[in-house]
């Protein structure tokens, strides 16, 4: 388990299809979407749900992979391993760590309890109450909201469902029926909310320096990669549409410190609309483009020239 | 000052958030000099060294949006994870979200840039070899090169903050043309005392620039 020791930085590219990528609770569960720009948003902590649930799918009940913040609806109750206690003198040490007034000690002892068992905690952080101060760990991975490309168009679709929920609603809508008795049915109104399609990126960053603090190691970071471009595959849903990770460009910096402002390597990446194949800028668009509707309409360009010393570009997807 | 620091920092958004509305979240008008202390950290600090804000340059206007987001509202008891760690198994030891959930709005701002002024001074800590000089060069040549401890945010940490340093000599952006008055604002929480007391001043910004009060000065309302 060797240790994080460079900074990365990271741009995320993911799409929707007829779905709903991260419903608004203020707007009755409709797509999220920036008011001024017409944008659409997927929250940060929308995606770093995703990265919890796939790593408690892929590494479900391995020492050191548990997640801390869980969905209930995970399957869970598979019985844990019990893990190796951490150096088992420390227990005693514990217990007389109560005679020091500061508890300073003792509160790192338990983030770093907390750090080597929990991935979500070692990779995103988390606040501990520990009695004297709030402890908080600040994980190494700061993701960023994700925007798309163009402004999105969020479609309302009125459903219907062919049964009642029960007997007094059935009996209700028997008695409000004009045609009589023989043309009853059951049916229910709903409606689902979808973006036909939208092309979203967000932005990532990892501190090498959190990351000697939570023990974020290499290992770590993989299995981070390894959840960005699967997790989509395992968060099938009627609502969700068909979504897909489609890129993942990954600045690695040789140091600690890091050799570039971020900004500057995330405006290397730029996504223009498909037109015959050849890659029109995305400005303001005279409407002469049809929307666009599948990832084929988009161009993804990453310019690889003059890098500043010291960065490299790893394409992961 | 003869050696100050200007950093420009913008981003999409920023939720430097009210003392007094923290559960819905309300972020004041413009950064708080607490939040612009924590961005200058998160590029070069060291304990023998303490930043000052002089002031904050405002380069675009003020708008907010609404964001409403599914949140946790629970921390990690310390007292659980103890008694894990002594029976030596993790059964209970989790945060099942969707009982612990909480909807909760925040009104952020929206598109920001501002310059930080600020400057240096050392602390009781410093040891022979800190200097001003050379904690000034290594802010400098780190702010210049994008090199960070941690991607700088603004307010919180999903609200990432571009940076870039702006050299001496080189005249400053603009900014923009609003005198008003912000009224009682956060200056910065004083750690070393008991409870960490937060300390607030009379914010007022004149043609876009928010000169902020040195520390022990009157102006500093605890």
């Amino acid at each position: 388990m060797t240790v994080l020791a460079n900074r990365y930085d990271f741009a995320f590219i993911f799409d929707v299809a007829n779905g709903n990528p991260n419903g608004d609770p203020d707007a009755g569960n409709l797509p999220r979407i920036d008011p001024e720009t017409s944008k659409g948003l997927v929250t940060d902590v929308s995606l770093k749900r995703k990265i919890r649930n796939y790593v408690e799918l892929a590494r479900g009940g391995q020492d050191g992979f548990h997640i801390y913040v869980e969905e209930g609806a995970i399957l869970n109750d598979k019985h844990r391993q019990a893990y190796r206690a951490l150096r088992p003198g420390d227990a005693k040490v514990n217990k007389d760590a109560k005679l020091n007034p500061k508890d300073d000690a003792e509160a790192r002892k338990l983030r770093d309890f907390m750090c080597l068992n929990f991935f979500d905690v070692r990779t995103f952080g988390a606040v501990m109450s520990t009695g004297i101060n709030c402890g908080q760990v600040k994980g190494p991975v700061q993701l960023t909201f994700a925007r798309s490309a163009e402004p999105i168009m969020p479609l309302e679709i009125s459903i219907t469902r062919m049964a009642a929920t029960n007997e007094a609603e059935k009996k209700q809508r028997a008695e409000g029926s004009e045609e009589g008795p023989e043309r009853v049915d059951n049916r229910t109104m709903g409606r689902k909310y979808i973006v036909p399609y939208g092309l979203y990126v967000a932005h990532g960053f990892i501190s090498a320096k959190f990351a000697e603090r939570t023990g974020f190691s290499e290992a770590d970071l993989d299995l981070l990669f390894e959840a960005l471009a699967n997790m989509f595959e395992h968060d099938r849903s009627a609502a969700r549409g068909e979504m897909a990770a489609r890129r993942l460009i990954v600045f690695r910096h040789d140091s600690a410190l890091g050799n570039a402002p971020a900004h500057a390597l995330f405006d290397r990446i730029e996504i223009g609309r498909n037109v015959e194949g050849e890659f029109k800028a995305i400005g303001n668009n005279p409407d002469t483009l049809s929307p666009a509707r599948a990832f084929s309409d988009y161009i993804i360009r990453v310019d690889q020239d003059s890098l500043p010393a010291g960065v490299e570009i790893i394409e992961r997807l | 000052m003869a050696y100050g620091i200007r950093l420009s920092v913008s981003g999409d958004n920023a939720c430097f958030t009210r003392a007094e509305l923290k559960v819905e979240r309300v972020s004041y008008d413009i950064m708080t000099p607490s939040a612009a202390r924590g961005i200058l950290e998160s590029i070069h600090w060291k304990p023998a060294i303490n930043f000052i804000i002089d002031a904050i340059h405002v380069l675009k206007p003020i708008k907010f949006q609404s964001i409403r987001r599914n949140e946790v509202g629970h921390k990690a008891p310390a007292g659980k994870i103890k008694t894990a760690m002594n029976r030596g198994s993790l059964e209970g030891l989790q945060l099942l979200v969707d009982e612990e959930r909480q909807q909760r709005a925040s009104t952020v701002l929206v598109d920001v840039a501002y310059v930080i002024e600020a400057h240096f001074v050392l602390t009781d800590r410093a040891g022979p070899d800190d200097s001003v000089g050379k904690h000034l060069d290594m802010f400098n040549r780190r702010a210049a090169r994008g090199q960070c401890f941690h991607q700088p945010c603004l307010g919180t940490r999903e609200f990432a903050a571009r940076f870039s340093l702006l050299p001496a000599g080189q005249p400053l952006p603009k900014a923009i043309d609003e005198t008003r008055d912000l009224g009682l604002m956060l200056w910065d929480i004083d750690h070393k005392a008991k409870d960490r007391p937060s300390l607030f001043f009379m914010a007022r910004m004149e043609n876009g620039i928010v000169r902020v009060p040195a520390p022990g000065s009157p102006e500093v309302l605890r």
